[in-house]
């Protein structure tokens, strides 16, 4: 599309949005891969619809608040960057346009409150943890909060497990094949230590040294997506600092994480540290990548045979293109029958904050995602992120059917171990 | 009441939009070159309230438009500045299938690629397959009389549609055709397909279903010129086969596709062809071998067949997204879609090598060869100065050699916008008069997508950069 956006006046961050805006044709490819649009059935909540709003804002013709309802419920989950034909790098537009229109939007004071909430808590396991234990006392005051308020207690795991502190090094096992750094994740860290745990067995079974660098923090996505610039800036100076050793690949297990990570370019765009920034994201690899790159030893054969639905995190997916790696990897645990979801392409709603600010459209995604994995017939769902799985976890609890729900990394541990995979089997 | 108010009684604030944010998005389909902003937009969801929207409008004689996805490249489904924009997209239900009378009752909204997904269980499929099949609808497919690739051998939409349940401009309900493929009286429902939303906007359309062909029999064949795989085609045609579908790319066309969408295509050829057999498997069997033989003389220097139901979706993956792709190439470009007969293939692209060595901008191809619909894309950067008029001359200049062979302004897309002051090459001004007795007979005062398809007529509110006179006219677009 053409644009009278006046890129010199907006600097390096106007040149991203310009371009984005450019490659978009309006061709309406993107309609049928965006949730929203899907769930609403409006042009406003389309991607290329919100590609028109953005730009007439960008060019001074509409008001910002006016657009701003429609933006705010993007999931982000860059379901149209696949779907794309002419290639708009759309997860670029939203996260630069979002940054530059958070110094310029009115928010109520509760809502600042709420977000800075948020963003001063999810990133820090402590103060995560101990939220999650003041959220429980307020559990009984639930009906009175208003309904933004609602949703973080609904969505609260009735008990935390244990903080269970990771090492600085784990060696390799045997013959040592790689090295690498590994970034540990915030919130899954308090929600869902297995995983990081799970993940690093596996990685030292498989001959891997892994470093778990002192000092990193949070990736910054969570501040990125909702257009906390400067606080994502912080965060991943941090991680610069952290992760400059010299590794094999700087491995994540957490979608969000990865993606969160290999954006650091983007947001270092026109920054000094640009160069180092785009060194980093270059050796960022998901461990599902990684380890079907590396070549998986040989996986025990399951007890009995199990039938095993992967759901498409989006930001392995869609932001990371990564599909067939973690499909690699489950198909080589013997006995595992892959499924297909139906709609796999489609966001379950979770999407970082999301649930939290737009908790409607989350769930409706959320109820959508869990009755196309009962369709499915499996007994067993396994993601590679931790959003996803807190909300297909209780999506799926809310309609009576508990299938169990694993990362892929503890799934391989168990069967590495030859643990039981099911509880109570 | 305030006009607002009054339809504010028939459509509740989430199903009608009027605030600027709500409307920008809905300013443009697929033509971006021209917006219009529409006075509201409405998103009715049954029949009835299909009627009270155009009743609204016949009341107070305000014009209005239907859409659907949004998908138009001719501007068809532009709103109308201060007009009613109908948006279908959520009528969106599949009414009833049987299986046994072979045919699909659905709402104007359903999605064209939705339609063979619903029937597939049942070894049945909807055989019109315009490349926008994943998003399109079928209420917009009726009202351009979308082809496809296979309408080489299946026809277009009108060859697919039984019946439809219409509501006419004076807001009367009819019901145009049936069930069966016999009929009594004059074809309304023939008119009424490819009318451009012009005659009505159609509530239920009842499509026909075709068994799934048993089997496919698809080759991709590169060239060193696009001569030679304009000249194949003709081969083909000659040999006494019919396939199912025979495309070209040409070699932008494949850069572009290769880039979008991995499809696995030579890159250094000039020319690829696709041609595709279809149906039982050993007339197909038979068939192939005749049709690689015939391949085989035409000069291709690899030729392909798909080994596998994938690698078939792979070769049409990138076919379907070459459009959209050449967005990667280039940051503008006009889409034309004239026709030539078949036996002027060659001659039309050569002429076309010519006409853009001469403008000095690139020109992809991707057509559907087999019915000798082009689909030259007009290379150029609007922001070199001069180039998006050098562009536009070029458009209409590959328009007027269509109609110069003895061929046709539009294959699929439409007249809409882009296309109405073309028109006059086309028809005389008593076929054009023809035209307009037949609307106003139904719509008297122009209100049903006003301003399409008919030459002259209010030209669209142009938002950005000055319109050029031959965009005003609705002749040539910017994207």
């Amino acid at each position: 599309m053409q644009h009278k956006i006046d890129v010199e006046k907006l600097g390096p961050q106007g040149e991203i949005m310009a371009h984005a805006i450019e490659a978009c044709v309006h061709c309406g490819f993107c309609l049928p891969a965006c949730p929203t649009y899907q769930v609403l059935g409006e042009e406003m909540d389309s991607p290329r619809g919100r590609i028109f709003l953005m730009k007439e804002v960008l060019e001074g013709n509409l008001n910002l608040e006016e657009a701003q309802p429609y933006l705010d419920k993007c999931l982000g989950c860059q379901g149209c960057v696949t779907a794309c034909p002419s290639g708009v790098p759309y997860g670029e537009l939203i996260t630069t346009y979002r940054a530059w229109s958070e110094t310029k939007r009115h928010r109520s004071p509760f809502q600042r409150l709420f977000r800075i909430g948020l963003q001063e808590t999810l990133p820090y396991p402590a103060r995560f943890r101990a939220a999650v234990a003041l959220g429980r006392l307020g559990q009984p005051l639930k009906p009175l909060l208003p309904p933004l308020l609602q949703a973080p207690l609904e969505l609260l795991p009735n008990q935390l497990p244990k903080a269970e502190p990771l090492p600085e090094l784990v060696p390799a096992e045997g013959e040592k094949r790689a090295r690498v750094a590994f970034l540990a994740g915030c919130a899954q860290q308090v929600l869902q230590p297995g995983f990081n745990h799970a993940t690093l067995r596996v990685l030292a079974h498989n001959g891997v040294e892994v470093v778990i660098p002192k000092g990193q923090g949070c990736c910054g996505a969570l501040a990125m997506h909702t257009g906390e610039r400067e606080r994502a800036l912080r965060f991943a100076r941090t991680n610069l600092e952290a992760f400059a050793g010299e590794y094999d690949a700087i491995i994540t297990n957490a979608a969000g994480c990865g993606s969160g990570l290999k954006e650091y370019p983007l947001l270092f765009h026109g920054e000094p540290e640009q160069e180092k920034a785009q060194a980093l994201a270059a050796r960022v690899k998901d461990i599902a990548v990684f380890l079907a790159e590396l070549g998986l030893k040989a996986v025990p054969p399951l007890s009995r045979p199990l039938k095993v639905a992967y759901h498409d995190a989006c930001h392995l997916a869609h932001a990371q293109q990564v599909r067939a790696e973690p499909r690699r990897l489950l198909r080589s645990i013997p006995g595992l029958e892959l499924l297909e979801i139906p709609e796999g392409e489609l966001c379950c709603g979770s999407a970082g904050t999301y649930n939290l600010e737009q908790p409607q459209i989350a769930a409706t995604l959320g109820e959508r995602k869990a009755r196309n994995i009962i369709a499915s017939g499996a007994e067993l769902v396994v993601t590679g992120n931790i959003g996803c799985f807190t909300q297909i976890q209780s999506h799926l609890r809310k309609l009576g059917r508990e299938i169990p729900v694993l990362h892929t990394l503890e799934l391989l541990d168990r069967a590495y171990r030859q643990s039981p995979i099911l509880p109570g089997r | 009441m305030t006009l607002l108010e009054e339809l504010g009684r028939f459509f509740p604030p989430g199903r009608l939009l009027h605030k600027p944010g709500e409307l920008v998005p809905y300013e443009s389909d697929a033509l971006t070159a021209f917006r219009a902003r529409p006075l509201a937009v409405v998103l009715p969801e049954s029949h009835e309230e299909v009627v009270q929207a155009v009743r609204w409008c016949a009341r107070h004689r305000i014009p209005y438009v239907a859409r659907g996805s949004g998908t138009s490249l001719s501007g068809g489904s532009l709103p109308i500045d201060g007009g009613l924009l109908i948006g279908l997209n959520r009528m969106n239900k599949l009414l009833r299938l049987d299986p046994q009378e072979r045919i699909a009752v659905v709402e104007p909204g359903f999605i064209n690629l939705q339609v063979s997904n619903a029937a597939a269980p049942y070894g049945l499929y909807y055989a019109p397959d315009p490349s926008s099949q994943p998003v399109s609808t079928i209420g917009g497919n009726l009202a351009f009389n979308s082809g496809g690739a296979h309408c080489l051998k299946y026809g277009m939409t009108s060859n697919h549609v039984l019946g439809a349940k219409v509501v006419l401009p004076d807001g009367e309900t009819v019901v145009l055709g049936s069930e069966s493929l016999e009929n009594t009286g004059p074809d309304w429902l023939g008119l009424f397909v490819g009318s451009e939303g012009l005659l009505g906007i159609a509530t239920e359309i009842t499509l026909r279903l075709l068994p799934k062909p048993e089997t496919y029999h698809t080759v991709l064949a590169a060239y060193d010129a696009l001569e030679k795989a304009g000249e194949a085609v003709a081969a083909v045609v000659a040999s006494g086969l019919l396939p199912g579908a025979m495309e070209i790319m040409d070699s932008l066309a494949i850069e572009a596709a290769e880039a979008a969408v991995r499809a696995g295509y030579p890159r250094e050829a000039r020319a690829l062809l696709i041609v595709e057999l279809e149906g039982e498997a050993p007339q197909v069997e038979a068939e192939a071998r005749y049709l690689d033989e015939v391949i085989r003389r035409s000069g291709a220097y690899e030729v392909r067949v798909a080994q596998s139901a994938e690698e078939r979706l792979k070769i049409w993956k990138g076919r379907k997204a070459a459009f959209s792709a050449v967005g990667r190439l280039s940051p503008d470009y006009i889409v034309q879609d004239g026709v030539v007969p078949r036996s002027r293939l060659g001659q039309a692209l050569s002429e076309i090598e010519r006409l853009s060595a001469r403008y000095g901008l690139r020109v992809a191809n991707v057509f559907h060869a087999g019915d000798g619909n082009l689909h030259p894309l007009i290379l150029y950067n609007g922001r070199v100065p001069g180039e998006l008029e050098r562009a536009e001359e070029l458009a209409g200049e590959i328009l007027r050699l269509c109609v110069a062979l003895g061929g046709s302004i539009t294959g699929e897309h439409g007249v809409g916008m882009e296309k109405k002051a073309y028109m006059p090459e086309m028809f005389s001004e008593a076929d054009l008069e023809a035209m307009r007795r037949i609307r106003r007979a139904l719509d008297p005062f122009e209100l049903s997508n006003r301003g399409k398809m008919f030459p002259g007529g209010e030209a669209p509110a142009l938002h950005q950069a000055g319109p050029h006179p031959l965009e005003r006219a609705g002749i040539i677009s910017r994207e």
